[in-house]
């Protein structure tokens, strides 16, 4: 029973054990970066747009009205860094219906990862858009007391965002391998199905998730950036 | 019994024990959270969408205490280090 693909050792190259896990996250990486240059290959302004283009436009610009309903102070930067999480996530997580793919986020290696590479973005986003003192400031903002309790909620955050990914992407495999020895051919289509309406959830929480930390970064105290409290 | 067994067993009865108390909580509080959610719904139908963004996130976060348990209880039956640990003494007592 393997956990995590990061056991599954394809192959060893001069000493340099090249794990599952590696292997399929630079080929989803391989997978976003071919089809983004084939669709933009000749974007001019006088050759009609085609339906892949559009394809491509209309999920951009889904990205973007998400990040706009969010964030009080919408930052391009923050569709680059948001968008490139969940495509990537929702790309490793729908691959799985191909037989023998290993999703790279059943690892905690993978998710953890990109739970600190939001954890490092929020203070990058917060100290340039409020300066370094305003975003100190942040952390004794009730008052001084909260400093460890806000410390500390900075980094459970970073952990149960890893955790919730790889939780549910290794919890559906987990259960697809086990039902495939229970009851063969009938159940493990319907965990599949579930696993994929779970992998895209998941991808749009953990994006939508790094969105709100980093709106809650940038936005100064007097602004509240919850969704919830948002006066339309 | 021998310490195999009592790992064992005890490892399989706290991973269910997991499993069910962690289910509880995530079911009433989830339930709870979409029960309000689609009370507040009923009564701002305009602001369905700002709502129903916020349960997602909130339903991941209740999520989220319910696949730690999960966590847990996989690592008892697939990953158990004091299992693999018995097992090697286990072996190298048998001079395996």
């Amino acid at each position: 029973m393997e956990l995590t693909p990061d056991d599954t050792i394809v192959l060893t190259v001069g000493g340099f054990a090249l794990n599952a896990t590696i292997l399929f996250t630079w080929i989803v990486m391989a997978i976003l970066t071919a089809v983004s240059v084939l669709i933009t290959r000749n974007l001019r302004p006088d050759v009609p747009p085609d339906r892949w283009r559009t394809t491509l436009e209309a999920i951009v610009l889904t990205i973007q009205s998400q990040i706009d309903e969010i964030s009080a102070r919408p930052d391009r930067r923050l569709l680059y860094f948001a968008g490139t999480l969940f495509l990537f996530i929702v790309t490793s997580n729908l691959l799985m219906i191909v037989p023998g793919w290993r999703s790279p986020t059943a690892s905690l290696s993978t998710t953890a990862a990109l739970a600190l590479a939001v954890l490092v973005a929020a203070p990058l986003f917060g100290i340039s858009s409020r300066g370094l003192g305003g975003y100190l400031h942040s952390y004794v903002e009730p008052n001084v007391i909260m400093l460890p309790f806000n410390i500390i909620g900075e980094f459970s955050r970073g952990v149960s965002l890893a955790i919730r990914l790889y939780g549910n992407v290794m919890s559906g495999a987990v259960i697809a391998a086990i039902l495939l020895g229970v009851a063969p051919f009938f159940f493990p289509v319907v965990m599949d199905m579930l696993g994929l309406l779970t992998g895209v959830v998941q991808a749009y929480i953990f994006a939508i998730l790094a969105i709100v930390y980093i709106s809650s970064a940038t936005t100064p105290p007097d602004s509240s950036s919850l969704p919830a409290q948002e006066q339309t | 019994m021998t310490d195999l067994a009592i790992i064992a067993a005890i490892s399989i009865f706290t991973a269910g024990l997991t499993v069910s108390f962690g289910a509880l909580g995530p079911a009433l509080g989830e339930g709870r959270a979409a029960a309000s959610a689609l009370s507040s719904i009923a009564q701002q139908p305009d602001a369905a969408s700002s709502l129903s963004r916020t349960l997602f996130v909130s339903l991941a976060m209740i999520e989220s205490t319910a696949i730690y348990c999960f966590v847990v209880a996989m690592i008892l039956l697939f990953a158990n280090p004091f299992w693999n640990a018995a097992l090697e003494s286990a072996g190298q007592g048998a001079g395996g």
